[in-house]
């Protein structure tokens, strides 16, 4: 073992372990806005991950999206939606979470034994390509053009849909109806009612 | 590095994020458990590239797709998570049974 394999070797064990940490941390942590920000620390460690796998474009496109985008928008859901509440305690809500590990835990076993059993004819002699970006380009303009297209509506389509969902409706043009006295400066305007249900 | 290292820490991620997913009572980390799902596929999809595709790397080609429907899915799901917010005034998921029955 050179000196650059090991230095890969000590990242990627620092990395794997920076990345279950943080997750542990995004479920375990009862404030949310710890698990939003540990949840930051998992998107980066699995781009540095990227890194060590030679994926250089999928890294960059990690922290662009999740970090930049993903992240900050959970942040502004937490802010947006940020009630100190008090969950109701539910009665026996330890034997949901035990039962929940023990099921997760059995399903890592399971994955973990067909991971070890299967001889996986992995090929290390072949060099990876110089410029996985123009490979990914190339696959994107020839044989992946169709899920390329599908996937610029399917964001157009989802741009949309959480406009329309999460916007208010409101009362245009009615209050302005008065005539005769001048109505207070009013700076916001008013919200239809939405009748809550149950 | 073998592959078999990578294939365990992305099945260790998965496994963390559905149990967050079930057993987390605030909505919004529900949706932080959903991201940490498709990352541990991300990660699968990456290692399998790159230890049995090195010369043409779809699995990259896939991620690209995987991360577009996963940045989606946090807009329409936060979208979601604050109608249902305005409407309930609550984000406990225990009390999200509009229509369980």
């Amino acid at each position: 073992m050179n000196l650059a394999e090991g230095i890969r070797f000590v990242c990627t064990i620092l990395l794997s372990v920076m990345m279950i940490g943080a997750a542990l941390g995004v479920v375990l942590f009862e404030n949310i806005v710890y698990s939003a920000f540990t949840l930051a620390g998992v998107f980066m460690s699995i781009a540095g991950l990227y890194i060590l796998l030679n994926a250089d474009f999928v890294s960059a496109a990690q922290v662009l999206v999740y970090v930049g985008a993903v992240n900050v928008l959970i942040l502004f859901a937490i802010m947006l939606v940020n009630k100190r509440e008090d969950f109701k305690p539910v009665p026996r809500r330890w034997v949901r979470k035990g039962s929940a590990a023990l099921v997760c835990a059995g399903v890592f076993a399971l994955l973990a034994t067909m991971v070890v059993k299967t001889s996986w004819p992995t090929d290390l002699s072949l060099v990876p390509p110089v410029s996985a970006v123009e490979l990914i380009g190339e696959h994107f303009f020839s044989d992946y053009l169709l899920p390329f297209e599908i996937a610029s509506i399917l964001l157009l389509m989802a741009l949309v849909g959480a406009i329309v969902i999460a916007r208010r409706e409101s009362i245009v043009g009615e209050e302005t109806a008065l005539v005769g006295e001048t109505p207070p400066p009013v700076l916001e305007l008013p919200e239809r009612p939405r009748e809550p249900v149950a | 590095m073998p592959l078999e290292f990578f294939l365990l820490l992305a099945a260790a991620l998965f496994c963390i994020g559905i149990y967050g997913l079930v057993t987390s009572r605030n909505a919004v980390r529900v949706l932080m458990s959903v991201e940490l799902l498709l990352n541990a596929v991300n990660l699968n999809l990456v290692s399998f590239s790159n230890y049995l595709d090195g010369q043409n790397i779809r699995g990259q080609v896939f991620t690209v797709f995987v991360i577009t429907v996963a940045a989606a899915e946090a807009a329409v799901g936060l979208a979601i998570i604050l109608a249902i917010y305005r409407s309930r005034d609550t984000i406990d998921m225990e009390q999200f049974n509009l229509l369980k029955w």
